[in-house]
């Protein structure tokens, strides 16, 4: 990839990030930080190929740490972020839901 | 050798996947009705993008990353799966930190074997290195401070100068890097060690109460770090998700920044939190305690109750007490809302999801802008373990820490009770002018049983 495509990635990226969150409603900050937190959990496919480039034991320990972190972030945010939004119903299914009791 | 090309454009193919996953997903978690659809997308492409990463050319070491990948995902589903929703920010600190801790692995195992090729990838890869190691162990400080295993905020005199200093040096060696002078396991280790540390000492000062916009930042850091260290490896979905998720979360933290009508310098460089200047100040009155039964009675008869929630509902776990209580008002014809400030509780939108998990429809919830108006029609306005964000003194006095602070107009209702644990002041430290005006009734005690004694009342009264 030379440089200036590159440059061009970063600024299009850029902007589609600040797009895409700026008319979120309040409700759903939390949910939405915790979702960019699992897109950020791809660091695990990058620690992934540095670990299977490692050779020496230093190198191999830290991309033995870097996967395992890569992963906790991976599995964590989306575990975290999809109990969050579970619980967001409508109000009109939420009443069909609790009009039995 | 054939079988390497169709590989390596089976990967790209994959990312390209990947990346249109997540920005789609991200587009549907910002809207209540497909958020939930939302996050199935971006699970789904972390998946396409973590599998045909197996196929990488020239990988070794499976007999390593499977272990890692299984140690690393089982403690974080088990730990997701059973943390208590009122816990979530500090979970969020914690898998974030971990983000940024293997953005910075990326970048040492990178430096250490001199994998980058050419100043600029090697720059790249040192700066997505201090990036994310200052995000990695700033956020575990984050997590350790929500979670109540620090409970002090450490200061002293001349912390700035360290930390500028801590800085300056862990650049000098990051520069030495990246100009490849010098690129030893010394000067590298040296350079890592130093961003850690920075993280420790830029966190350690910052006030609880400034933890939602730390942790907002750190996770924006930890998008950019990755972004970086994807420029480093050349691999677009890292680039894409992370530049992403880096522009998302700074406009998210800027968002809370301005809730709390403080910018975010003065959030990092100065001691807020417990400085205790304005604890004393002159607030005049008395605390005027409340018997249940009688608030009951009160709520019971009134048109329009407004409930303001705030941290001490998530510690006390009421919100389905308070739900309960709330249903009661509405059966009775009580015109009900909840007002939620921007930064009630931990994060922006925390009182929402607490609320959500009652089971609260969420058009009975107002935003501040919303409900602001309302208070002075309300007959009564419930306040249950929020504080500052209801303290008129953010209106009226100058000298105060949170003075223009957008708040909840509460202290404009008829009647305001107070449902609260003890005597003490709120997170920052602040005397609230609120509890001491003549509408205002306190009623001590712990959320959730608070909650309870008022259903009892209110139900004496049929």
């Amino acid at each position: 990839m030379t440089g200036m495509v590159a440059l061009y990635i970063f600024m299009l990226a850029a902007f589609t990030g600040y797009e895409v969150i700026s008319r979120v409603p309040v409700i759903l900050h939390t949910p939405l930080m915790s979702g960019s937190n699992f897109v950020h959990g791809i660091v695990l496919v990058g620690a992934m190929v540095a670990l299977g480039g490692a050779h020496t034991p230093l190198e191999k320990t830290i991309g033995f740490i870097g996967v395992l972190l890569g992963a906790g972030n991976a599995m964590g945010g989306y575990v975290v972020t999809e109990r969050m939004l579970e619980m967001f119903k409508s109000s009109g299914a939420r009443a069909a839901r609790q009009r039995p009791h | 050798m054939p079988g390497g090309i169709s590989a390596g454009l089976a990967i790209q193919a994959s990312y390209f996947v990947t990346a249109v996953l997540f920005i789609m997903g991200l587009k549907r978690m910002s809207s209540p009705v497909t958020a939930r659809s939302g996050i199935l997308w971006a699970g789904a492409g972390m998946l396409v993008a973590t599998l045909i990463t197996f196929l990488y050319p020239g990988m070794s070491n499976y007999g390593l990353i499977l272990p890692a990948m299984l140690i690393g995902g089982v403690l974080a589903w088990w730990s997701g799966k059973r943390v208590a929703m009122t816990n979530i920010p500090q979970m969020i600190a914690l898998y974030n930190g971990m983000g940024g801790g293997a953005a910075a692995a990326i970048a040492a195992v990178e430096l250490y074997r001199g994998g980058t090729e050419g100043y600029a990838s090697t720059t790249l890869a040192v700066a997505g290195g201090i990036i994310g190691a200052v995000s990695f162990s700033g956020s575990l400080i984050a997590f350790g401070k929500l979670q109540g295993l620090i409970t002090r905020s450490i200061r002293f005199r001349g912390q700035q100068l360290l930390n500028l200093l801590l800085l300056a040096v862990a650049l000098v060696l990051g520069a030495l890097v990246a100009a490849q002078l010098d690129a030893s396991l010394a000067v590298v280790t040296g350079f890592f060690l130093l961003a850690l540390l920075l993280g420790l000492t830029m966190t350690l000062p910052i006030g609880g109460a400034d933890m939602p916009v730390v942790i907002s930042l750190y996770n924006a850091l930890t998008g950019l770090a990755v972004g970086l260290e994807g420029f480093v490896l050349n691999n677009a979905a890292m680039i894409i998700a992370g530049t992403v998720v880096g522009s998302a979360g700074t406009l998210l933290t800027q968002l809370m920044a301005k809730a709390m009508n403080r910018s975010l310098g003065n959030v990092l460089f100065s001691g807020f939190g417990d400085t205790g200047t304005a604890a004393t100040g002159e607030v005049s009155g008395s605390l005027k305690p409340i018997e249940a039964s009688d608030a009951g009675v009160m709520m019971a008869f009134a048109s329009k109750v407004i409930v303001v929630p705030g941290y001490g509902m998530a510690v006390a776990q009421a919100q389905h007490k308070v739900w309960e209580l709330c249903q009661l008002l509405i059966e009775r014809g009580v015109q009900l809302r909840f007002a939620i400030h921007p930064v009630a509780g931990r994060m922006p939108g925390h009182m929402n999801v607490l609320l959500a998990e009652a089971g609260v429809p969420y058009d009975l919830i107002a935003d501040l802008d919303e409900i602001n108006a309302e208070f002075e029609t309300a007959d009564v306005a419930l306040i249950i373990g929020a504080n500052d964000v209801v303290n008129p003194v953010a209106r009226t006095d100058k000298s105060s820490p949170i003075y223009g602070m957008p708040i909840l107009n509460a202290d404009k209702a008829k009647n305001v009770i107070v449902i609260k644990r003890g005597k003490g002041a709120g997170f920052s430290g602040i005397e609230n002018a609120l509890f001491y005006l003549d509408n205002t009734r306190m009623l001590y005690g712990d959320g959730q049983k608070a909650a309870a004694e008022l259903i009892q009342a209110i139900k004496a009264v049929e």
